[in-house]
């Protein structure tokens, strides 16, 4: 798998990924600047979090419309994987590749806690290495996490079982206590229609070593790994 | 001491002479959309004793000045900014007022 991890300005997750990529393919990423457009031979592009552009306007509008943004467009439409981790899946949702709106907390507040995450659908390259319905942790660290949408999309998503990820209790219910950011049904990551991109808040990438507190973001990258391995 | 530059003149045009207009551009929640900046201002405002407060929505007004003379073309112009990136009409609508 060769994966491209994209840099925005204000962008901090970046090397967490770069860590994550490596563990799973013995080699480093490759780093993509915001005004690069050639992304030949890569088949995974990732964009990851932080707060790119400062967070101007609204989180991820600015990096949506950057030059690497184009790119990364046609690179989806070629049928490429596109994996956007909580500041990635707002710039994906901001560039239309992926439904709905990410808004401020329910709570108004900024939060950086664990959460649990339901699996949803696993025949997909980014969730083949979970168990449907199992629960892993996963840390979480932002402002805008609320995910939103019109009902016809959310009926929609969940019609077409595109829901990958779900907030849920660490036995993996459904509750108010277990969706932190308060997001429409729970949603706390969704695949493209084609099941070739994935948005998520959490940050599995931050899960891979039982130094930093476990390894219950692993099977993301070597479910990754496995299914595009050339 | 250098007088410092304005950016553009009382009478509409900049210290060029090029004619400018305004563009307002307002983008607020659309109805529906939960707005909790705008639920937290108005337990603020319950708090600092203001009475009678209904629903609060908080938005943004963004100005963009225009190297134009024409209203409309201001008007048009200020309006696909608004769709292409000053407001995300997923969750937000905009309406757009030239100065």
């Amino acid at each position: 798998m060769r994966a491209g991890i994209t840099i925005f300005p204000g962008i901090n997750r970046e090397r967490d990924m770069a860590i994550a990529f490596r563990k799973v393919t013995g080699k480093p990423p490759r780093m993509l600047w915001h005004q690069e457009t050639d992304l030949s031979g890569l088949d995974l592009i990732v964009i990851p979090g932080g707060f790119s552009f400062g967070d101007y306007l609204r989180a991820g509008a600015m990096a949506a419309h950057s030059p690497i943004m184009g790119a990364i467009r046609r690179h989806a439409e070629r049928g490429g994987y596109v994996l956007g981790a909580c500041n990635g899946f707002q710039i994906l949702t901001e560039a239309g590749l992926l439904p709905g709106a990410l808004l401020r907390n329910a709570s108004l507040r900024f939060l950086s806690m664990d959460c649990h995450l339901r699996v949803e659908r696993t025949d997909t390259v980014f969730t083949g290495h979970y168990q449907r319905g199992q629960v892993f942790r996963a840390p979480l660290a932002h402002g805008d996490g609320n995910y939103s949408a019109d009902e016809a999309t959310l009926d929609r998503l969940e019609g077409e079982g595109l829901v990958a990820f779900r907030y849920a209790t660490e036995d993996g219910h459904l509750a108010p206590e277990g969706n932190l950011n308060g997001s429409a049904r729970a949603i706390a990551g969704i695949f493209s229609g084609n099941l070739r991109i994935l948005g998520l808040m959490p940050h599995a990438e931050d899960r891979v070593d039982p130094l930093v507190g476990g390894t219950d973001g692993l099977p993301l990258f070597e479910g990754l790994a496995a299914a595009l391995a050339a | 001491m250098t007088p410092k530059v304005r950016r553009s003149c009382s009478d509409g045009t900049t210290p060029t002479g090029v004619a400018t207009m305004k563009a307002i551009v307002r983008v607020m929640p659309k109805p529906g959309v939960l707005d909790p900046q705008g639920k937290a201002i108005a337990r603020a405002l319950g708090h600092l004793g203001f009475e009678g407060i209904g629903e609060v929505r908080a938005g943004k007004l963004i100005e963009v000045e225009l190297a134009t003379a024409d209203a409309e073309a201001a008007r048009q112009a200020a309006a696909a900014m608004a769709e292409a990136l000053l407001a995300n009409t997923v969750i937000e609508s905009f309406s757009v007022e030239i100065a």
